[in-house]
């Protein structure tokens, strides 16, 4: 049998070796994102040279894609959140492995959604007035104030748990790597030492940091539908968009760590770390905020259109039958029963069969955002006739470099961090293994801490290890 | 009329409000951003009134603080404009031959650029068939969602009732566009249309000239016109005298042609204002009509196009469609 010691090792080598080994391919797709990033950020000068012109945005549609972008991305930074702080609160046993991945997707995607607001304004050298003249009676002023609390939260969130695994690489990788991820090593370990006291600490501060960025995440997204249903506009103007924001973003939140973790599990032959387990897991998940997206939307769509007041009957007509019916149906089918039939059914309860429910999730999450949006703005609201608004290639241009910054981050980030928890899924192992054994004692305090010892203690360890796991 | 007993009130209330309220206001400000607005929810509770009172002020304008100061009756009372728009003389200028000469004199004496239409002639179906013109300038609401949804305080109450927006201010987020219910906003997309003599302003929230890039604009009920005793560019532009401009605190309005009592106007012809249910509390009241004082039928469908007169001077111009 395994010892937990070649385990270790084993997923030590597997975690470190993005960092370690860097193939032509990624230098191929790094090169490929940074021209799309490159294209956004040219595309984006013209619309500083000529103003919004250049969109398709006018008067009538004064919101478009840019805001569709802002929402989707800070829907999709809740993955981490979830995955993280409430598997963590609830003590679920097959959490580490997703954990971390699915903190970075925060904060990347928080990145990525804030700056798609400042792409939007009229007037972005003007930012600082948000803090110069604020008024904090503003929806937008809620969203600043959410969303930096937020990004500094999931940072401190996303940094906490990784430092025994930064005191890792800094012991482990010191001959191996370049003197500037030495350097991030040895400054971000912050002395870590794997000393019982660190350990208890650290848990201390995982454990408050966990219970404060629940509701700080819901908070988010529900300002974010804030912005919308404080206004007086039909389809808006609705007591359950904080409700339908925050289901949808942990919706496409857990679709988009799906779609991570399967692609880092295929280049990085992590299959034993993220296993189907996890992603049938995930899946069912998935399956369960589908079934709550469905309730949340009839209950939406079922009290305004059973009344259609003043300009609902245009509204639904343009949602269910006329200019936006192939997205809304999409999004209905395809998007919200889709995972919650792929989960159903017994052949599809497969890797593959998540994976196809994740990109359904994400294609609809997209698609909800930008019509709901859109054909807020398009009813008429005095007697003129409606509005058209198709996204130029100025937009679509920013639009794809968001999508494509977002993994050109991440991209980066896996060559410098640990993107397994080493240190947790070495507990979550020691744990499970003892739990198969159970003649076998529970893994002590002291072989938790021999988890992140230095590379050069191991061998006192391995023996008390191996005499109780084997 | 609902807004009489109120109105010495509601003055003296504005008047102290604006000298004394700056600083707890601010100071609202400041502890906002640290506690998410909690602390600033919690210490107003007890005063209901000022917190809502909050909720619709926005900052005042640092530029029209230094050199405005509002207009007033004889006796020292802040005037309260407002403009009654009598639909029964309103042909949409089909009977001129002409685009609606009130958005006409508008874009000529603001040079809004095109395609603003700050006044704009809406063309509504009636109920029993036909059609009715409603000039729309913006609707000046005492409760407007505008104001409450802008991140700066760029677009503010004046004393005067009437909201302006400080272009020097406006970061363009756009949130007050999709706040406004009557379609009255308007962004400068790109570089704004304008003849040369616009570079000659010297900008203020009051007129909004010169234009600039991605900001807000709207009508501003002409302020510093009528503060000199001159009456609003729509009110001069309309042949048929349809449009009254005046001050609800003295309670009278003129047309151009006839002084009348405000709000004998409005009452003694029904009026009303748009989207009453919305809560808004506009102040530019409709009497209902079709156009008939000056022999428009219903069934007259259609006006001439709206017309920037000035755009042939605007060198290089882009415009763009609403």
């Amino acid at each position: 049998m395994d010892t937990l010691t070649n385990w270790r090792e084993r997923l030590i080598t597997r975690t470190t070796r993005p960092t370690l080994v860097t193939t032509y391919r990624y230098w191929l797709w790094l090169g490929f994102l940074v021209v799309i990033v490159g294209n956004g950020v040219f595309q984006y000068t013209r619309q500083l040279r000529e103003g919004l012109y250049v969109t398709d945005m006018r008067d009538r549609i004064s919101w478009g894609l840019y805001i569709t972008a802002f929402v989707f991305f800070i829907g999709i930074s809740h993955a981490g959140t979830l995955i993280s702080a409430i598997l963590r609160a609830s003590k679920v046993s097959w959490r580490a492995p997703v954990t971390r991945i699915a903190e970075f997707i925060t904060a990347v995607a928080l990145i990525v959604g804030a700056s798609f607001v400042l792409i939007d304004m009229g007037r972005p050298e003007r930012i600082f007035n948000v803090y110069l003249h604020g008024r904090w009676q503003s929806p937008i002023m809620w969203d600043v104030m959410a969303i930096t609390t937020y990004l500094a939260a999931s940072i401190i969130y996303l940094y906490a748990p990784m430092i025994p695994d930064l005191g890792l690489y800094r012991d482990r990788l010191k001959n191996k790597v370049g003197p500037v991820r030495n350097f991030v090593y040895r400054t971000l370990a912050l002395d870590w030492n794997g000393s019982p006291k660190q350990f208890k600490l650290l848990g201390k501060a995982i454990g408050i940091m966990m219970l404060i960025i629940i509701p700080i995440a819901v908070s988010v997204h529900t300002v974010v539908s804030w912005i919308f249903s404080m206004t007086l506009r039909v389809g808006w103007n609705t007591s359950i968009f904080g409700v339908l924001f925050v289901a949808g973003a942990i919706f496409s939140g857990v679709a988009t760590l799906i779609l991570v973790m399967a692609v880092l599990r295929k280049i990085y032959h992590w299959e034993e770390y993220l296993t189907q387990k996890h992603f049938l897991y995930l899946g069912y998940l998935l399956a369960a905020f589908g079934a709550f997206m469905v309730y949340v939307n009839i209950n939406e769509y079922l009290t305004e259109g059973f009344k259609l007041e003043e300009a609902g009957e245009f509204a639904f007509r343009q949602l269910f039958i006329e200019d936006f019916a192939v997205m809304f149906w999409f999004y209905a089918i395809g998007g919200l029963l889709g995972p919650v039939v792929l989960m159903l059914i017994p052949k599809t309860r497969t890797i593959a069969g998540v994976v196809t429910a994740a990109i359904l999730v994400d294609i609809a999450m997209f698609l909800e955002r930008y019509f709901i949006v859109v054909t807020g703005l398009r009813v008429p609201l005095m007697p003129y006739e409606p509005a058209n608004y198709a996204p130029t290639f100025v937009e679509w241009s920013i639009f794809i470099a968001g999508i494509a910054f977002f993994c050109l981050l991440i991209t980066i980030a896996i060559k410098i961090f640990p993107m397994l928890a080493v240190w947790e899924m070495t507990e979550e192992h020691e744990y499970n293994c003892a739990r198969e054994h159970p003649t076998e004692p529970l893994p002590t305090e002291f072989e938790k801490v021999a988890v992140a010892m230095p590379e050069k203690t191991l061998p006192d360890d391995e023996s008390t290890t191996q005499g109780s796991a084997s | 009329m609902r807004r009489e007993p109120s109105k010495s009130e509601n003055s003296t209330e504005s008047d102290a409000g604006a000298a004394t309220s700056v600083d707890r206001r601010s100071a609202l400000r400041y502890l906002g951003f640290g506690v998410l607005g909690a602390v600033p929810l919690v210490a107003s509770a007890p005063l209901m009134d000022s917190l809502v009172h909050d909720i619709i002020k926005g900052s005042t304008s640092d530029t029209l603080a230094t050199d405005a100061s509002p207009a007033t009756t004889r006796s020292g009372r802040i005037r309260q404009w407002t403009m009654i728009i009598d639909l029964r003389s309103c042909d949409g200028c089909q009977s001129q031959g002409t685009p609606p000469q009130c958005a006409t004199a508008c874009i000529e004496g603001h040079l809004v650029p095109q395609p603003m239409e700050w006044i704009e002639v809406y063309e509504a179906d009636l109920a029993g068939g036909g059609t009715q013109f409603i000039p729309t300038p913006c609707q000046q609401c005492e409760n407007p969602p505008c104001v409450k949804v802008c991140p700066v305080g760029a677009t503010f109450p004046t004393p005067e009732g009437t909201i302006l927006i400080d272009q020097e201010r406006c970061i363009g987020c756009r949130i007050c566009m999709a706040a406004c219910p009557y379609d009255r906003r308007f962004f400068n997309w790109g570089t704004p249309p304008a003849p040369p003599e616009a570079a000659l302003a010297d900008y203020n929230p009051d007129h909004q000239t010169p234009a600039s890039r991605g900001t807000v604009m709207k009508c501003d009920f002409c302020p510093d016109m009528v503060r000199d005793g001159t009456l609003p560019m729509c009110v001069q532009g309309c042949p048929n005298d349809a449009i009254w401009y005046g001050d609800l605190e003295e309670d009278i309005a003129t047309n151009g042609r006839a002084i009348v009592k405000a709000t004998r106007l409005i009452s003694e012809n029904s009026g009303y204002r748009l989207k009453e249910h919305l809560g808004t509390q506009p102040r530019v009241y409709y009497l209902p009509g079709h156009g008939e004082n000056i022999g428009r039928d219903p069934d007259d469908e259609g006006r001439m196009p709206t017309e920037w007169p000035w755009i042939e001077r605007a060198e290089g111009a882009v415009t763009w469609t609403r």
